[in-house]
């Protein structure tokens, strides 16, 4: 392990914490904007949680461990999460230790955990919000693995930093097969992350919320925490996706050292377009009822496949 | 001929012979619950803990065999133990050593059959399972497999007085017997001629590739009627839930994975050279059951019926992975197919922890609530938190969660199919990445049916009052399932370990073997060369440690002041046990979603009804469809035939006459 190896998953590591609420925060703002509203202040997530962290705890009498143990775990995952994924560089330490197939794995664990936590209670929303959240999770994680699988057999390999570097030394520019499963991989990016068209993280009417209903419980750092996490799982996914569409300008053990630094501010640039892109699906599109998620998620995942026959009939 | 225990194998049949003798001295106290639960439970524990370590210890020894002069005359019982049979004797001891430490404090007064009598089949089960992985005759294995179908049968119905108990044990046994008639048959195929029944004979005969084809067909069928693959499955979920809880642990860990053992001796050691095609055969059944299995999983309202329902998937899932390897070992692909058989044997050991696990913890709530089903228990971590924790372990292995064993073996599983597409056959090539998705699929909805499985039972309100009462499990249970629930921690952080031993197995099984690894001890690196690589240990370390860093950052920088309340509930004040969703709320995403996959029967109120009553049935259309026709053909053939039954002494002494004339005719 190099020192420049340790820096860069330091880096990462870092980069992910600090920058995640401010990505919230920017599409928060952008989407605004594009409703003709007044946008809030670009630093109100870092508030937010600045807020709740001060705040006593009120935890429900019935609440076992599981409930309290389930913020911090649930975070955690987020943040090895964002130690797999190369964001600025490929050279992480971490990343041997967990593939593609493992980082889904984890973002799994989470959704189990948060889950079983809302179910501690046994509120009538908490076991709605557990039921519809796994339902979406089961119907998005086969798209997402499709999506994985098409990068892996075009790169022939699982570890995400080896894909993005096979990607980004392409000659050819765009794959087709990539381009269905880039379609694929964002309608999975808005189910999991709960927006628009699935869930609408602007509301807590309750019939249709399914991300807010596990969180209803949660409250002072608890909540804190499940609302970092959950920035950071949306900062996750953005960089999931640069790393397998737009793996351009992230530097790699052939690169010279200050390609590292070259390749911060362009990850910025790619987040302010994605905030900007996802703030306009949201504006244009509505929410769907919440049985036609298995459709919605139905096409992803046929996308996912075509992508998958189009790579194994044409080889590209 | 005496046992000495210089050999593995003999060792082993001491172990099993010990097993027996265990059995029997049951039967010298039958109703001494301290003598038989306390006793001989604990040391037939200690037996299957050492059959374990002599199982892994010979894993790599030369093949041995032995031939024991019982039975009838002429006819010895061959015995031969290789490494594929210690694998799964490893398997049988290890999750057998739990459960039978389970079982000691688990068998109480009141069940139907006595303590002696069950420690008798019990124990006679445990040795015929043994003696069926070292068979190495046909004779010696139909015998071995018939005693193991036999004593689980009365092990099954050993609450003999409840008729739908009765019911479940007799389908069982009737299916067991169809699949028994069906590898007697391939064994008849595999002599080849030869009229020798020994697997030595079987492994010389070169058999031409139709006959070879119908032996393998035939072993699919018997095997998979055992393993419980689709549409041969329907015993599963009525005699699981009908057992008591160690037997059902010891039926759906153990003797499921005999069937599997089964399957891998006749197609890759007695057959020689399967064919690739067989491979696509055994995937499709593979895939379709571990579908199938999950799906209802994910409606059942009983808690075991559910986890026979999950058996039924991860069979399949291990059918799925050895039909890859077959098919990989058809086109001579030898890395791929060691990768698959790999899978195979990894989640093998896997389920036998983890099912056996979540059997053992749903006895122990049964014992403590008297209820299975879903919908009357709830909120039992906080009565019974060692069951609960140490639950949750198996749950979140089952649901295919890292950093445990669950994921270990499907990720290899993935990974065998991902790099399928290498495979010379177009046609196949284009759908195995399709049932890299089903197995995705499967994988995601296991977790989702866990997730359902231990909310429901564990948190959450009690949904009945009774359920204040509960108590924790007793001390020897909770040290059985603690033993499984290392089992599934050490098999899901060590696998880079788990793999090299069963490269052993999988280079004297098939000849065939993953390249040697490169990576340092702690990763799990299948195909060297950064294709793919995952560590369950770091991965565990790695989210372990920011968990106790956020932990300790929020204790040095905030406050750690807590309130307790009532729940918030966007403010309703008068929430109650039932407003909570259900089993069968829980399972209506999936009775819309594959509504294809069931017969349902619905009822609903109109809004006028006075005493409005909501009624859904999910039954299974493979019952309707296949097993009720055929029954009632069954039942019109003997109907017709039973007019010869006329019941008078003349008719019948005519039929006799008419016999020998006719039979005289024929013959001058």
């Amino acid at each position: 392990m190099r020192p420049i190896e340790i820096f860069t998953q330091l880096l990462e590591l870092i980069a992910a914490l600090a920058a995640a609420p401010l990505f919230a925060g920017w599409i928060n703002q952008c989407r605004a904007w594009l409703q003709n509203k007044s946008a809030p202040s670009l630093w109100l997530p870092y508030r937010g949680i600045r807020k709740l962290f001060h705040k006593d705890a009120v935890i429900a009498e019935r609440a076992s461990a599981l409930f309290r143990l389930t913020p911090y775990i649930v975070f955690g995952a987020m943040v090895v999460a964002a130690g797999i994924i190369p964001s600025m560089d490929t050279r992480l330490p971490l990343s041997p230790v967990a593939d593609a197939i493992a980082l889904v794995g984890l973002l799994a664990t989470a959704r189990v955990f948060m889950s079983l936590a809302a179910m501690d209670i046994g509120t009538a929303f908490g076991t709605l919000g557990a039921r519809r959240e796994m339902m979406v999770g089961f119907l998005a994680e086969p798209a997402l693995l499709m999506v994985i699988f098409v990068a892996s057999l075009i790169s022939a390999t699982t570890a995400l930093p080896a894909i993005t570097e096979h990607l980004a030394t392409q000659t050819l520019g765009l794959y087709p097969s990539l381009a269905f499963t880039a379609v694929a991989f964002l309608m999975v990016l808005l189910a999991e992350n709960a927006r628009i068209p699935i869930d609408n993280p602007a509301t807590h009417l309750e019939l249709t919320m399914i991300h807010e209903a596990l969180l209803l419980e949660y409250s002072a750092r608890h909540l804190a925490l499940m609302e970092w996490a959950a920035a950071l799982k949306l900062f996750n996914y953005a960089c999931i996706g640069f790393a397998l569409f737009i793996p351009w300008g992230v530097s790699t053990r052939q690169s010279a050292p200050v390609a590292l630094l070259a390749s911060i501010p362009l990850l910025a640039v790619k987040l302010a377009a994605a905030g900007v892109i996802l703030a306009l699906i949201e504006t244009v599109s509505a929410k769907l009822r919440v049985f036609r998620a298995p459709e919605f998620l139905a096409t992803a995942f046929l996308f996912a496949v075509l992508g998958l026959l189009v790579h194994l009939l044409l080889g590209a | 001929m005496t046992p000495t225990l210089h050999s593995p194998l003999d060792a082993c049949l001491t172990l099993l012979a010990l097993w027996g003798l265990i059995g029997l001295a049951g039967l010298v106290r039958p109703t001494s619950l301290i003598f038989v639960g306390r006793t001989l439970f604990p040391l037939s524990a200690l037996c299957s803990a050492a059959l374990a370590v002599v199982a892994l210890v010979s894993l790599g020894a030369p093949p041995e065999r032995a031939v024991l002069v019982v039975g009838l005359p002429d006819l010895p019982v061959h015995l031969r133990r290789d490494a594929l049979s210690s694998l799964f004797l490893f398997l049988l001891g290890a999750a057998s050593a739990g459960i039978s430490v389970f079982a000691a404090g688990y068998f109480r007064r009141g069940h139907g059959t006595s303590a002696g009598l069950l420690c008798l089949q019990y124990h006679l089960f445990l040795a015929s399972m043994g003696f069926v992985l070292l068979a190495d005759d046909a004779y010696a294995f139909m015998v071995a497999w018939e005693t193991m179908a036999l004593s689980s049968y009365f092990l099954v119905t050993t609450q003999h007085g409840l008729p739908e108990i009765r019911r479940a044990g007799f389908l069982y046994l009737l299916i067991a017997h169809i699949g028994a008639i069906s590898i007697l048959l391939a064994f008849g195929v595999m002599q080849g001629g030869s009229w020798q029944f020994t697997f030595d004979a079987m492994r010389s005969a070169r058999l031409v590739p139709t006959w070879a084809t119908v032996a393998f067909l035939l072993a699919l069928f018997g095997f998979g009627a055992k393993a419980g693959l689709v549409p041969l499955h329907v015993w599963l979920p009525e005699a699981h839930p009908a057992a008591p809880s160690p037997v059902s642990a010891l039926m759906s860990g153990v003797m499921l994975k005999t069937a599997v053992y089964g399957v891998l001796r006749v197609s890759f050691d007695l057959l020689g050279e399967p064919q690739w095609w067989w491979g696509v055969v055994a995937l499709t059944v593979g895939l379709f059951s571990a579908l199938y299995g999950v799906v209802f999983a994910a409606t059942q309202t009983d808690m075991k019926r559910l986890l026979a329902c999950s058996s039924i998937e991860n069979v399949g899932l291990i059918f799925t992975g050895l039909g890859l390897a077959v098919v990989f070992r058809g086109v001579a692909m030898p890395g791929l197919a060691a990768l698959a058989l790999i899978a195979v044997f990894y989640h093998s050991l896997n389920h036998a922890f983890m099912k056996s696990l979540l059997f053992c913890g749903t006895g122990a709530v049964l014992h403590s609530t008297g209820e299975r089903n879903l919908g009357r228990l709830g909120g039992l971590i906080h009565r019974m938190p060692w069951v609960a924790w140490l639950t949750l372990i198996g749950t979140l292995a089952l649901a295919g969660l890292p950093p445990l064993n669950g994921f270990v073996s499907e990720w290899l599983l993935l990974q065998a199919f991902l790099f399928a597409h290498q495979v010379p056959k177009t046609f196949v090539n284009m759908l195995l990445p399709l049932g890299a998705a089903l197995v995705a699929l499967a994988a995601a909805l296991a977790a989702y049916v866990m997730v359902k499985f231990y909310g429901v039972i564990f948190l959450g309100q009690p949904r009945e009052a009774t359920l204040a009462r509960a108590h924790d499990a007793g001390i020897l249970e909770r040290i059985g399932l603690l033993w499984l629930a290392l089992g599934c921690v050490a098999l899901g952080l060590f696998p880079a370990q788990v793999v090299g031993a069963l490269r052993i197995v999988v280079r004297q099984l098939a000849g065939v073997d993953l390249p040697n690894p490169t990576a340092p001890w702690w990763l799990l690196e299948p195909l060297p060369g950064r294709l793919a690589s995952y560590s369950g240990l770091v991965f565990f370390v790695a989210v372990t440690a920011v968990v106790l860093l956020t932990i300790i950052a929020v204790q040095l920088f905030y406050h750690q002041r807590v309130r307790r309340a009532a729940p918030w509930d966007c403010g309703f004040v008068r929430l109650d046990a039932r407003m909570q969703d259900t089993a069968e709320g829980f399972g209506q995403p999936i009775r819309h979603i594959f509504e294809p996959f069931f017969a349902m029967q619905r009822e609903l109120p109109s809004p006028s009804d006075r005493a409005p009553r909501y009624r859904v049935l999910v039954a299974d259309r493979i019952w309707q469809r296949l097993y009720e026709p055929l029954g009632s053909l069954v039942q019109r053939v003997a109907d017709a035939f039973a007019w010869l039954q006329q019941g008078r002494i003349a008719t019948y002494l005519l039929y006799s006459f008419v016999t020998l004339v006719v039979l005289l005719a024929v013959v001058l």
